[in-house]
């Protein structure tokens, strides 16, 4: 049977890690949640630039996902840090994160009188968690505890032959198992859109998939671009593809042929099994905060040239198939699967030694993006205008 | 066995090169664990297609076990399949 050690947090959820988050609930907070999580060890920060003078509507995303990321099971507590005359709602966001059973404590920087006062009594609190949080023991959790979000980025003609299919094998497997997989990057669904749609477990979810990308794609044309125009490129062309669906096809095979069970809006936790979708643009500081705050507990991402990015406190597993990438940049690559490129492996083989990976990374292995400090690739979506 | 182009649906008609690939040439692609071989009628450099069975005008082109396009001439086993002989079917406005 396949198991990781994790960590079972009192609603449920497991946790590949178990970090105190330090969440600012505005940009104005960053310098001191960054210091504070400097400060101790065992504990991570989450900082971002919204949380005031935008649209409600984006207030109220900024609220939604700061409730998701402190919801997180990776978190064992979390430590919001306030200006004090943001527009999010703190209380709203406190009572949020604590239906998972967790401590949520607050601190405000106008309150307290200045980011020295606030650091020294943050600095304190945050001590106290990660003394309580050392104490949980990880149990072996079955595979259907794996949260999986999928990626990819820094492609190259690679990629969408080895490291995606690849994601792909080991997401159904997950996902036979009873576990949860998330696809974002809807921007990637363009072309290949009535392809997802068809993998949708029924017609209304087909429906939305549809929707989604139209909504995506009228975002771009409302700032006067057509996102599906002049695709694939003339490099694309170059390089081997030939049609805006192969293209498209070559990213979403991450996915699987797992049936999509829901749509889901940006950083909104899954509440079914299985594959879903959530609205997420590609880049990767939203999609990773948003994979985040969907709950996600591991991320795979494929990469042909090399991305180096991570996240605060969600292991992202890095794999490339161009081998000369995983040479050159090895200090950011989890797996190779060149293999497959070199005709010396087969993608199930391939899909095997990454689903193997996913455990002993959920088990406490670490990742080069937490061994190097590289995660600090983060900020909330938002859609309307900074005021 | 090592080999020289990667098949990735079972049901597709076409694999893409793991290698520059020269006319002529007897080619292993591999298609899950297995693997089957074509004779190649053109060159197909990396990361380009060739049909691993004869794919008529019009006949789809199915790569990903998905519908990547249509044939715009009748291509021969171990043919280049590219933007010269396949076609898009999406983001046309003569078939919306």
């Amino acid at each position: 049977m396949m198991e990781f050690q994790g960590y079972r947090r009192p609603d449920g959820q497991v946790g590949t890690r178990n970090y105190v988050g330090i969440l600012s609930t505005v940009v104005c907070a960053n310098e001191v949640a960054e210091d504070i999580a400097r400060q101790v060890d065992g504990a991570v920060s989450f900082t971002h630039h919204q949380g005031c003078c935008q649209t409600p509507l984006d207030i109220q995303r900024v609220n939604a996902v700061l409730i998701g990321l402190g919801s997180n099971p990776n978190l064992a507590s979390v430590l919001l840090v306030s200006l004090g005359c943001e527009s999010t709602a703190i209380e709203e966001i406190v009572a949020g994160i604590r239906k998972t059973g967790k401590r949520v404590e607050v601190i405000t920087i106008q309150e307290h009188g200045g980011a020295a006062r606030t650091r020294a009594e943050g600095t304190r609190i945050v001590e106290d968690m990660v003394s309580d949080a050392s104490s949980q023991k990880t149990e072996a959790c079955p595979l259907s505890d794996i949260v999986l979000g999928l990626k990819c980025g820094s492609s190259d003609t690679t990629q969408g032959l080895s490291a995606t299919p690849v994601i792909g094998v080991a997401s159904d497997r997950i996902v036979a198992a009873g576990g949860t997989s998330v696809l974002g990057e809807v921007t990637e669904f363009i072309g290949a859109e009535h392809i997802v749609a068809r993998h949708a477990a029924n017609e209304t979810i087909g429906k939305q998939i549809i929707a989604m990308v139209n909504r995506m794609e009228g975002r771009a044309k409302a700032v006067g671009c057509d996102m599906r125009g002049g695709q694939p490129t003339g490099g694309n062309i170059k390089g081997g593809l030939s049609t805006i669906e192969e293209k498209s096809l070559g990213a979403i095979a991450k996915a699987g042929t797992a049936p999509i069970q829901a749509v889901y809006e940006y950083g909104v936790k899954p509440t079914v099994k299985g594959l879903v979708v959530m609205d997420s643009p590609g880049r990767e500081p939203e999609i990773l905060t948003g994979l985040a705050a969907a709950g996600c507990n591991l991320i795979a991402f494929a990469t042909g040239r090399g991305a180096p990015q991570g996240f605060p406190f969600v292991p992202v597993v890095k794999l490339t198939g161009n081998a000369q990438t995983w040479e050159r940049m090895h200090d950011h690559m989890d797996m190779s699967v060149a293999g497959i490129i070199e005709g010396t492996e087969s993608i199930p083989e391939a899909g095997e030694r990454l689903l193997d990976r996913i455990l002993e990374v959920a088990s406490g292995a670490r990742t080069r993006s937490e061994i190097t400090g590289y995660t600090r690739a983060m900020d909330i979506y938002v859609l309307g205008p900074v005021i | 066995m090592k080999r020289d182009a990667i098949v990735i649906g079972q049901e597709d008609n076409v694999a893409t090169a793991l290698r520059d690939l020269t006319a002529g040439e007897l080619v292993s692609a591999g298609i899950g664990a297995s693997s089957l071989s074509v004779t190649l009628v053109d060159p197909v450099i990396f990361g380009h297609k060739f049909a691993t069975r004869a794919i008529f005008k019009g006949h789809e082109i199915v790569k990903y076990g998905e519908v990547i396009g249509r044939a715009t001439a009748d291509i021969p086993q171990g043919a280049h399949v590219h933007v010269h002989n396949i076609e898009s079917l999406r983001g046309r406005g003569d078939l919306a």
